[in-house]
This record gives C-alpha cells, structure tokens and sequence, in this order.
C-alpha cells in the first residue's frame, strides 16, 4: 500500500526545452493536491513522469511503502486528457476490459458502473456518448480497479457542475481511506487540497 | 480471467473490426489475386507456373493492410498509456496484441490462401502445404510488422512508413515459404525451405515484442 509520494527535485526536459526543474512535494495517505500552472508549463508531463512514461532529468519519485516499479504497474491510476476508449466497443465492454487489466473484479466494476451511473449507457457504442459521459465511464475505472494513488489530468473539465460534485464526493471517499490525490487542473478542485503551481 | 486472456479477447475483436479486418484483407487478397491473371495473361500453363508464388506474394502484402492500426489506435486515444502501466510486461502485452492480429486476420488469410492459389491454377496438392505456410509465415508478417507499426508511432502516414520499414523484413519468409512451395511443386525436397520459414516466425516472435515494447515506451516518452 503506497503511503505517501515524495517528489524530490525533479526536472524534466521534453525535446531540449526545460519544462520545470528543482520540483519538490511531499503528499501523505489521505492528502490531495492540485497541480496548478499555465498551458505547456507541464502538469500533464509531470503526471506521466511520476507514472514513469517520461523520464526525469534530475531528482526522484519516491513511494512509501512500496517498491516504485511495483507501484506504476499496479499501485496509481493515470486518468489523462485522453480517455483511452474505443469509439466502436460498448461501454460495457470497455468497463469490463479495462476493470479486469487493472486488476478489479466484475463485481467491482458492476459497482463502479452503478456510482457514476453509467446503467443506461453501459450497451450504447462509446461513440454514441457525450464527452462528459465518456469521462464517466473513464472516472468508473478508478473505483472498477481501486489503487491508492489517483494521477488525474483535467478530470472535471467535461464534466456538468452536479457531476463535479459528485466526483468530489468520490475523491473525498478516496482520500478517507488513505489514497493520495495529485491533479493538474484550472478550475479548484471541489475538496481541500494543497496546491503547488509550476512556474513556466 | 486473468490480463493475458481477456487483452487477447479485446485484441482479437479490435483486429477483426480494425480497418474492416479480417473481411477486407481477404478481399483485398482475393483482389490482388484475380488482377494477376489480367496482367499475366490468361494462358493455364503459364499462370499455374507463377500460381503458388503469386498467391505467396499476395498474402505478404495483404497481411500488412491493418497493420498500420495495431499500436496507433491505442497511442491516439491514450489506452497504450494505460496498457504499459501493468504488471504484465509491455514485451508480452506487444506479444499479445500481434497474436490478437494473428488470429482476427492471419488465420482467414491462410484459409483464403489455398483457395487463391488453386484459383490460379496450382495444384490441389500443394493446399496443404501453402495453408501452413501461410499460418506460419503470417505469424511471421505479424510479429515482424508490429516493429513496423511501434516504429512508425506518432507519424504521419504511419502505415507508408511501416510498410517501408516492414517490407524487407517480410524478405525472407516469402524466400523461405515460395522455395519451399516451389520445391514441393516439382517434386523436391521441400522440408528445409519450410523449416527456415519456422525458425524465421519463431525468431521473430521471440524477438520481435522486445524491439516493439522498446519502440513504444520511447514513442510514449
């Protein structure tokens, strides 16, 4: 169980330009942050480099309790910009796929379905569905498959004021049992939350 | 159910459906089987000649049709993302996802391929041998053809760019497979040019997931 996450230092380059550098956060069991900054300073690079998809130029990623490559391929959830959906698969296909590859249950997933009310939806095409609907169905993953540390990109942009509620509900549920939360966003995120802004 | 059968499963159905799947690259095979006949010329004894060789090359070029689709379409929306953050290897998840090609596009290829070359005028006799061929050849063009597709991530026209890379990798196995065809034909022996074509897929399923998972996470960086 991963128990805190410690950025120490990190910088990251992409294609020769500089992104941040010097970049440290310390966040326990049941802490969230939002990850604040301009277009392109690189909050989005810094979730995957945590993930580990990018590498670090300088400085470490450290996990509590938890060896960090045991930790990426099973301990966080990368929720991007992108939903990692097929257009032409059901919803309930692509539910069940992705709850099973990130290590949950059909139970699980049957539950996380009925939380962000996707009942309705789960037989249409995942083309039939609106973007805030298709954001649903990809925030139905994290609770499909829990893991403690949520990387989220943007998770409420698409999402109508009442299902930002919710979801805020849901990441305080997370938080209450000990899961960590680091997400890059612009508008406030609707749960307490330390703040860390990445200077261009 | 554990990752490696139900991602098999979703990669199996996305190859079938991928670009049309299975059903277009068995038309187009059957397409660029019957132009040949118009360019050749009708005569039997001179198609029946080029007939296993021609169904051969045909089913190489075919193989390569959906090939394009098989990584890009996971990098465009993200899902490679979450694909490689696993405990199932990215090497083995490479490995499945050219299986899942295999199987949804490889196995109908190698049914049709018989069917093409008796068409054209080879032996009925030679059926059996062009079906395996084809099963081990196409494992062979799937294997060799998803290094293409990591390469050519994040490009644009990716599938030219794989074709180009992929096409003198795909070499051999037509050498192996059309010497072997060939042999057996005219009544030689036909055993060693098989064999290589086997080594040639096994090698490239053994080593073809290691340059894919590589090409991935660098295209992913």
């Amino acid at each position: 169980m991963i128990n805190t996450l410690d950025l120490r230092g990190i910088g990251v380059s992409r294609g020769g330009r500089r992104l941040f550098s010097d970049l440290s956060l310390t966040l326990a069991a049941g802490q969230a942050c939002a990850l604040t900054g301009a277009n392109g300073t690189g909050k989005t690079t810094l979730l995957r480099a945590i993930a580990g998809l990018v590498a670090l130029d300088a400085g470490e990623v450290a996990l509590g309790g938890a060896e960090i490559d045991e930790a990426r391929a099973g301990g966080l959830h990368l929720l991007g910009h992108l939903d990692g959906l097929k257009p032409a698969r059901t919803a309930r296909e692509e539910l069940s796929f992705w709850s099973l590859w990130q290590g949950g249950s059909a139970e699980q997933a049957r539950g996380a379905a009925a939380a962000l009310e996707l009942g309705a939806l789960l037989d249409l095409e995942v083309r039939r569905l609106s973007a805030g609907q298709r954001r649903r169905l990809a925030l139905a993953r994290l609770l499909a498959a829990p893991r403690p540390l949520w990387l989220l990109d943007e998770p409420l942009s698409p999402l109508d004021t009442g299902w930002r509620t919710r979801f805020g509900a849901m990441m305080q549920t997370h938080l209450d049992g000990g899961g960590i939360i680091l997400a890059a966003v612009h508008d406030p995120l609707p749960i307490a939350a330390v703040s860390l802004e990445i200077a261009g | 159910m554990s990752r490696f059968a139900v991602l098999l499963a979703r990669e199996t159905a996305l190859a079938w459906g991928r670009g049309g799947g299975a059903l277009v690259s068995v038309g187009f095979y059957a397409g660029v089987a019957t132009l040949l006949p118009l360019a050749i010329g009708p005569q039997a004894e001179r198609l029946a000649a080029v007939a296993s060789g021609a169904a051969w090359v045909a089913l190489a070029l075919a193989s390569l049709l959906s090939l394009e689709r098989l990584f890009e379409r996971d990098y465009e929306d993200g899902a490679l993302d979450l694909l490689t953050l696993s405990p199932l290897p990215l090497e083995l998840t490479c490995a499945i996802k050219c299986l899942g090609q295999w199987i949804a596009t490889g196995a109908p290829l190698a049914l049709a391929a018989p069917v093409a070359a008796i068409a054209l005028g080879a032996s009925p006799a030679l059926a059996p041998l062009i079906f395996a061929c084809a099963l081990a050849g196409g494992l062979a063009f799937a294997f060799v053809g998803g290094i293409g597709a990591a390469l050519s991530l994040g490009a644009r026209r990716g599938g030219l760019l794989t074709a180009v890379i992929v096409l003198p990798l795909f070499a051999p196995p037509v050498i192996f497979g059309g010497g072997a065809l060939d042999a057996f034909a005219g009544g030689l022996p036909w055993h060693a040019g098989f064999a290589l074509l086997g080594a040639y897929a096994a090698a490239s399923v053994a080593l073809g997931p290691l340059a894919m998972a590589a090409a991935c996470r660098n295209a992913l960086s």
